[in-house]
């Protein structure tokens, strides 16, 4: 595919609630730019991203989805991001089985101090979905406008 | 279908200089469920607030949205509004605008149509709330203290002054911490002992502070209002109910080659020990690495003289489990490690001293009596060359720390002040970056250096230190008058950058608080809630939080143990009621959700269902206590009929966000 100038993927970002969030505020307390095609939703916990909400994003149109959480060792709730990476890991793997790029997802570790990590993690997630264009696969075109 | 009204704020230029708040709330007035729509430049302010309040009598509103700063920021704020509205507080979603959409995009029309979807997305969300309803759970009217240094002992004092009851855990064995080395406080040279030791007596003798002093916290468990902390008294080979503290055994301990860590190995002291005169408890301690009779089996004169019959050697770590409503965490500081500096021959002169090592150098109970003599030889030094921010302010740098160590630049002129005062015959050198001396009466106390004292205050880092015929070549650099500077110095003092105890890391992760990356305790809110750590129930205390001068940590310790004593007056806390909760008809009793789950709230109950033909079928389901589920989530996605789901983040309003956002 080629790249399209004028393309702007729509990318969901899940953000667990004590780490992440946090981090995507400082980011924005400190005025660092990301695009605006990132949108974030709030979860309490890495662990809470049940990888259905994934699949409902691709199916939905989204061109890429990031899971943020704590840095291991460092969940709110102990070990809540460990169960979100291997469920992660799973899901991952069938993605790539069923055709979708393993650049339009992610799981990225960003402590509530790393505010510069959020805006430079997002700014390169955009720039390679971006690069990949349009997610055609699981996109179920009954569901769009 | 919710009757829905939302509420845009400007929060003044913050959020309406990039995002058109007055599109954003008429495409949002046309979202399924909208009955009202509006903006105001301060949805938070009382009359904003009004306004909410009177919209949702006016309109009838089930629920409402607020387009504004984070909810980690005014959630609690609106969740109260709409209550006192007669809404239940769960019925309000916030669209962060400010810190996720305004402040980092610069393109209006872009910003404007990201919070017209964050606003859609909250919108979904509200639409399937339901109203909930906290459940309460009890206090333990107990608070723990961890690190007794002034922070942790200033904490205690004021929790026990409310007639609550506090235990002291210090991994030494004694309370004081650091500031127990330090000769004379600035800005005032008030002596260090005299003002803390009366407060450590204080803590022993208050019938509400236990202290459990050689011991460390081991394991955490539970939540605010009852943590079960495990606490490793470790062994001191003394009984610390009998000991009395006469001292006798660490006079004739024949092992006398052990380095005194009080004195920071500038002597030595023996096996049995007692660290200081004042200790409090004032009982001794067997280091076993150096003991003969631990080692070898063979000696025991530490028995033989002590008449209270103090001594066993067959004393064993014991681990006691307590219960708390409150922790605070006030482990801390150390100075960083210097032999990383080679440049400043820190490994290889004795005369190359840290600040720490300095204040023990001049301290009248220190190894010198108080004295000032070098190291090596014995002799007075008449040189000396202060070097400060060794370690601080190394940006980007491979050793070193980021940060500004905060108390250098002071207790550096104070040093530099008392030699000249005690012996005005030295030249006293300080070179420095910047001299940082906000705090009352600190710029005047530096100027008393300069002007008063002659002290010789040189802008510019030193190069390089080399030890020569007894002497210490200092080569540096004038930044003012860029000359090359060469000083024969008899001694040189680092002021070393200082970094959180190495036991934060290990206890952040026990108490689930969260750390920034140079292991410094986080805060709830780095203004508005600066001594909470974001985790329920831990407090921050002193320098475990950030560097601090001691009236700063006596002031933190004041308001941690203010916060306190706020959460155990009361007898009931009220808990998050956005916990899990299964669908019992789809549940089929797997166990995979208690598993994951790190709190132990799930149970499994038999109950009775309706079967087929008028039977009753027997099944086995789960049962999660609201008390003790924290509502992460895990359970819910382990759920493999997806019975389980968490309250206020269900899968369906998540979905719904989704949704929201894709389309």
């Amino acid at each position: 595919m080629s790249v399209n100038e004028s393309f702007r993927p729509t990318i969901v970002a899940f953000c667990c609630n004590w780490c992440s969030y946090a981090g995507a505020d400082l980011s924005g307390t400190n005025r660092l730019n990301y695009p605006a095609n990132v949108k974030i939703i709030r979860i309490p916990c890495s662990c809470r991203l049940n990888p259905m909400f994934i699949l409902r994003a691709f199916q939905r149109g989204a061109d890429g989805v990031i899971l943020c959480g704590c840095h291991p060792g460092d969940c709110h709730y102990t070990t809540g991001n460990y169960y979100a990476r291997r469920r992660m890991t799973l899901l991952f793997s069938m993605l790539d089985y069923l055709g979708v790029e393993r650049e339009r997802t992610r799981v990225e570790w960003v402590s509530a101090a790393e505010g510069a990590k959020f805006a430079a993690t997002m700014n390169e997630f955009v720039e390679t979905v971006t690069k990949l264009g349009k997610n055609r696969r699981l996109e179920d075109l009954r569901c769009s406008k | 279908m919710q009757r829905i009204g939302v509420f845009v704020c400007w929060c003044g230029s913050n959020i309406a200089a990039t995002v058109d708040v007055e599109a954003v709330s008429q495409a949002l007035a046309k979202e399924p469920g909208v009955v009202f729509s509006t903006n105001y430049q301060y949805m938070c302010s009382q009359t904003g607030q009004d306004m909410i309040q009177s919209k949702i009598h006016e309109y009838n509103l089930s629920a409402v949205v607020i387009c504004s700063c984070s909810p980690r920021m005014h959630e609690a704020t609106f969740r109260r509004t709409c209550e006192k509205a007669g809404l239940n507080p769960y019925m309000v979603e916030i669209a962060n605008i400010r810190e996720q959409c305004s402040w980092i995009h610069k393109d209006r029309a872009e910003a404007t149509e990201k919070a017209v979807i964050l606003g859609r997305a909250a919108i979904a969300k509200v639409q399937l709330n339901a109203p909930l309803t906290a459940g309460t759970s009890p206090v333990t009217k107990r608070a723990l203290v961890i690190g007794g240094g002034i922070a942790g002992i200033q904490t205690a004092l004021d929790i026990a002054d409310a007639g609550f009851e506090v235990d002291i855990v210090e991994k030494e064995p004694t309370i004081g911490g650091k500031m127990t080395q330090i000769d004379k406080t600035f800005p005032t040279l008030d002596c260090a002992a005299c003002i803390l030791t009366p407060k450590m007596v204080d803590c022993a003798q208050n019938e509400k502070i236990t202290i459990y002093a050689y011991s460390e916290v081991e394991a955490v468990s539970g939540f605010v209002g009852s943590f079960r902390v495990k606490i490793r008294r470790k062994a001191r080979y003394v009984k610390e109910d009998v000991c009395t503290g006469c001292g006798l055994c660490t006079e004739k301990c024949p092992q006398k080659k052990v380095p005194n860590a009080f004195n920071l190995g500038l002597d030595t002291r023996r096996a049995i020990y007692i660290p200081f005169a004042q200790a409090v408890p004032k009982v001794a301690t067997i280091d076993a690495d150096y003991c003969t009779m631990l080692r070898t089996g063979k000696c025991g004169v530490c028995s033989k003289v002590c008449e209270a019959g103090a001594i066993d050697y067959k004393q064993k770590d014991e681990v006691i489990e307590r219960e708390y409503g409150a922790i605070v965490a006030a482990t801390g500081y150390n100075p960083i490690s210097l032999a990383q500096f080679d440049e400043f021959a820190y490994s290889q002169s004795p005369d190359v001293v840290s600040s720490l090592e300095f204040e023990r150098l001049m301290n009248a109970a220190g190894p010198t009596g108080g004295t000032l003599l070098r190291p090596s030889d014995g002799t007075h030094p008449k040189t000396i060359v202060f070097v400060q921010c060794v370690g601080s302010r190394c940006d980007g740098a491979e050793k070193g720390k980021p940060y500004c160590s905060k108390i250098c630049c002071m207790y550096t002129a104070k040093h530099a002040m008392l030699c000249r005062e005690k012996y005005p015959d030295t030249d006293v050198y300080v070179f420095y970056i910047d001299v940082r001396t906000p705090g009352k009466n600190f710029d005047e106390f530096y100027r008393r250096a300069v002007e008063e004292y002659g002290v010789h205050y040189i802008k510019g880092m030193v190069g390089k230190v080399v030890p020569e015929n007894g002497k210490l070549k200092v080569r540096a650099s004038d930044l003012l008058d860029g000359r090359q500077l060469h000083i024969d110095a008899d001694m040189v003092v680092l002021a070393a950058a200082i970094e959180p105890d190495k036991s934060a890391r290990p206890l952040a992760t026990m108490l689930t608080a969260s750390m920034d990356t140079n292991d410094f305790f986080t805060e709830a809110h780095p203004k508005l809630r600066p001594v909470e750590s974001p985790t329920a129930g831990i407090f921050l205390s002193g320098a475990c939080q950030g560097p601090k001068d001691i009236p700063e940590t006596v002031a933190q310790a004041g308001a941690a143990a203010s916060k306190v004593i706020g959460l155990l007056s009361k007898d009931q806390l009220t808990c998050n009621p956005c916990v899990a909760a299964p669908n019992e008809m789809m549940c089929n009793g797997c166990s995979s959700c208690e598993k994951v789950c790190p709190y132990g709230a799930i149970t499994y109950v038999d109950k009775e269902f309706r079967g087929p033909n008028r039977t009753t079928l027997i099944r086995r389901v789960a049962q999660v206590n609201p008390a003790v589920c924290q509502g992460c989530g895990a359970c819910t996605v382990a759920c493999p009929s997806g019975a389980m789901d968490l309250k206020g983040f269900s899968n369906r309003q998540i979905m719904a966000e989704v949704d929201a956002i894709c389309l």
